[in-house]
């Protein structure tokens, strides 16, 4: 990094186009950029490729001799499998019900905490907990310490008001685990929300109360439209980020009984199966999904940017 | 300034309601908290005992008094990969994040969603190739591996969060000072960095909290000797018998340098957490 220092003045003359000092300058304004570009580039997408390669194979880690060129089977086998189509159906479900449950919830949140009361710091504060809870152990508290059938906090508060005490994990395993996620998930929601609600035009809505617009059309009609795109950036950020959950399926319900999404599902098929190239189609396909909804999300996230960049 | 009756009881009682909804969400980890100080019995009761006495059994077993595995291994190797590949991040992000926003390069914007399109690409598709690798390498189950890849996961976040910080900074300033004949090193130490210094402390808070909370990774390339604070967690998984305190009490210390962090930052927490989409 010791060409950020300013160029040397070219001396002699020179037939390029552009003279050397130019271009030693584009260099040395590019310098500072050029190692964490490098390392992201082969720390995240040499693997990636590797990963394509992979999937194009037969190879099973413990028959490594066997491994040979299958062009497309594996994802053949990928999308007819029914364990594999099902886990593509229970990541689905996963994050569509978590990214909505959490979006509302955090939705109603905002707009509670957009308001002046009592003690609002504190209450952002024990809202916002939930959200720094290690995942791993968040996992574990709901899984023993609330949703435990015997002496779990959810069926000792039952047993008071005489309610019956089911077994929730078994009942409802994917929901087991949708609550938990929706508990962490619904802070990160409520704090974007509530930026996009401190960001709207004060002047604007007062200007409305003033010529009579009831609480509900402001909110309908202004607030609404405004939050548009906030909640549009915390559905597609929550689905980047639930679409790749891995701690909660692992933890709460160990993939079982229906839940293991694609994640858990490429882990172990090559964690315990060893079957490295199913397991890298299975990961392709995780792939071209986050990509499409990453379309999305970069699109959202660039007119904010743009916004913020012709404002500035 | 006097309000009408009805939009006093509104307010007061919307307040109330917030009240109550923190109360909600807060509940699990109040519950959690007070159940690691129970012992194994009154941890395990039904109804739930409130007002059960208070001891310290439950953490003095998760620190391994009972003779089960001591926790401070896993501890130590989240703290060095935590810390180790914040350290990295920020030495690799600010020098990035300066091309990105001061000393501007060309199209700057389309490196700049280049970073932010690694961050969408899932962890399991390029976990296989890494794991081959590092077995051939002879690094698995080695803490810098971890370190590597924590800071690839963290710096799309932290060159996003910088450069909007860095972008604050006026530019005009920088120019004055040039023209003054100050040099780069004096133009960064002198007006860059008190400007971005509480965002560069923010950034590196909040990629603390992420390498700190990484279990995909850390379950899959370590083993016994660099296994993290969220593998170590793993092992309660199945129940143990009586164990709720001890959960409990894993729980919330291995979460501590978390909420510690992450109330540290809370001001720029969205600004992170939306790759400084929201401000």
């Amino acid at each position: 990094m010791t060409a950020t220092t300013t160029a040397p003045v070219a001396t002699t003359p020179v037939p390029a186009t552009r003279p050397p000092s130019a271009r030693l300058r584009a260099w040395a304004t590019r310098a500072p950029l050029l190692p964490a570009l490098i390392f992201m580039i082969v720390v995240t997408q040499l693997p990636f490729v590797a990963t394509l390669v992979i999937s194009f194979f037969d190879w099973n880690a413990l028959y490594p001799d066997a491994r040979h060129f299958t062009g497309l089977d594996n994802y053949q086998e990928v999308l007819t499998d029914a364990d594999l189509r099902h886990s593509v159906w229970t990541t689905v479900l996963l994050t569509v019900a978590v990214v909505l449950a959490g979006l509302v919830l955090g939705l109603v949140l905002a707009l509670l905490l957009d308001r002046r009361f009592r003690g609002r710091g504190v209450v952002r504060t024990l809202l916002i907990a939930p959200f720094l809870v290690v995942p791993v152990a968040a996992a574990l508290l709901w899984k023993h310490v609330l949703y435990n059938p015997e002496y779990g906090l959810f069926n000792g508060l039952l047993h008071y008001v005489g309610g019956p005490q089911p077994d929730w994990i078994s009942t409802t395993p994917l929901l087991a685990v949708e609550a938990s996620l929706v508990w962490q998930w619904t802070p990160f929601m409520m704090l974007i929300l509530l930026a996009g609600l401190q960001s709207r035009d004060h002047e604007q809505i007062e200007a409305a109360r003033v010529d009579g617009a009831s609480d509900w059309q402001i909110f309908v009609h202004l607030t609404l439209p405004h939050l548009r795109r906030y909640l549009e950036l915390g559905a597609l950020l929550g689905s980047i980020y639930i679409v790749q959950n891995f701690d909660a399926v692992f933890t709460i319900t160990s993939g079982g009984l229906g839940t293991a999404n694609l994640p858990y599902t490429v882990y172990q098929s090559f964690y315990q199966a060893h079957e490295n190239g199913l397991a890298s189609a299975a990961g392709v396909l995780v792939v071209i999904g986050s990509i499409v909804i990453a379309t999305f999300a970069l699109r959202v996230v660039s007119s904010l940017f743009r916004e913020e960049v012709s404002r500035a | 300034m006097s309000a009408p009756p009805g939009n006093v009881i509104r307010r007061n009682g919307l307040g109330l309601l917030a009240w109550l909804a923190g109360i909600v969400f807060f509940l699990p980890i109040a519950w959690m908290a007070l159940t690691s100080f129970h012992s194994e019995t009154d941890a395990a009761t039904n109804p739930p005992s409130f007002a059960a006495s208070l001891t310290l059994d439950g953490y003095r077993e998760f620190f391994g008094a009972g003779g089960g595995a001591s926790p401070w291994p896993a501890l130590v190797n989240s703290t060095v990969a935590s810390v180790a590949s914040t350290l990295l991040v920020l030495l690799l992000a600010l020098p990035a994040a300066y091309a990105l926003s001061v000393d501007r390069v060309r199209k700057w914007t389309d490196v700049l969603f280049f970073f932010l399109s690694t961050k969408m690409l899932p962890v399991v598709a390029g976990l296989l190739p890494v794991y081959l690798f590092a077995r051939n390498a002879g690094m698995l189950d080695n803490i810098w591996l971890l370190v590597v890849l924590y800071t690839s996961m963290n710096l799309p976040i932290a060159v996003w969060m910088m450069q909007s910080f860095l972008a604050e900074i006026p530019v005009a300033v920088i120019e004055a000072a040039r023209v003054d004949g100050a040099r780069l090193p004096t133009v960064l130490t002198r007006i860059v960095a008190p400007i971005a210094l509480p965002g560069i402390a923010a950034t590196a808070l909040i990629c603390f909290i992420f390498s700190w909370n990484e279990l995909l990774f850390a379950r899959v390339l370590t083993g016994v000797v660099a296994e993290t604070a969220p593998v170590f967690l793993t092992g309660f998984i199945t129940s143990q018998g009586l164990f709720l305190a001890k959960v409990c009490a894993a729980s919330l210390v291995i979460s501590l340098p978390v909420l510690a962090a992450g109330f540290a930052a809370q001001d720029k927490l969205v600004q992170g957490l939306s790759l400084g989409a929201v401000k």
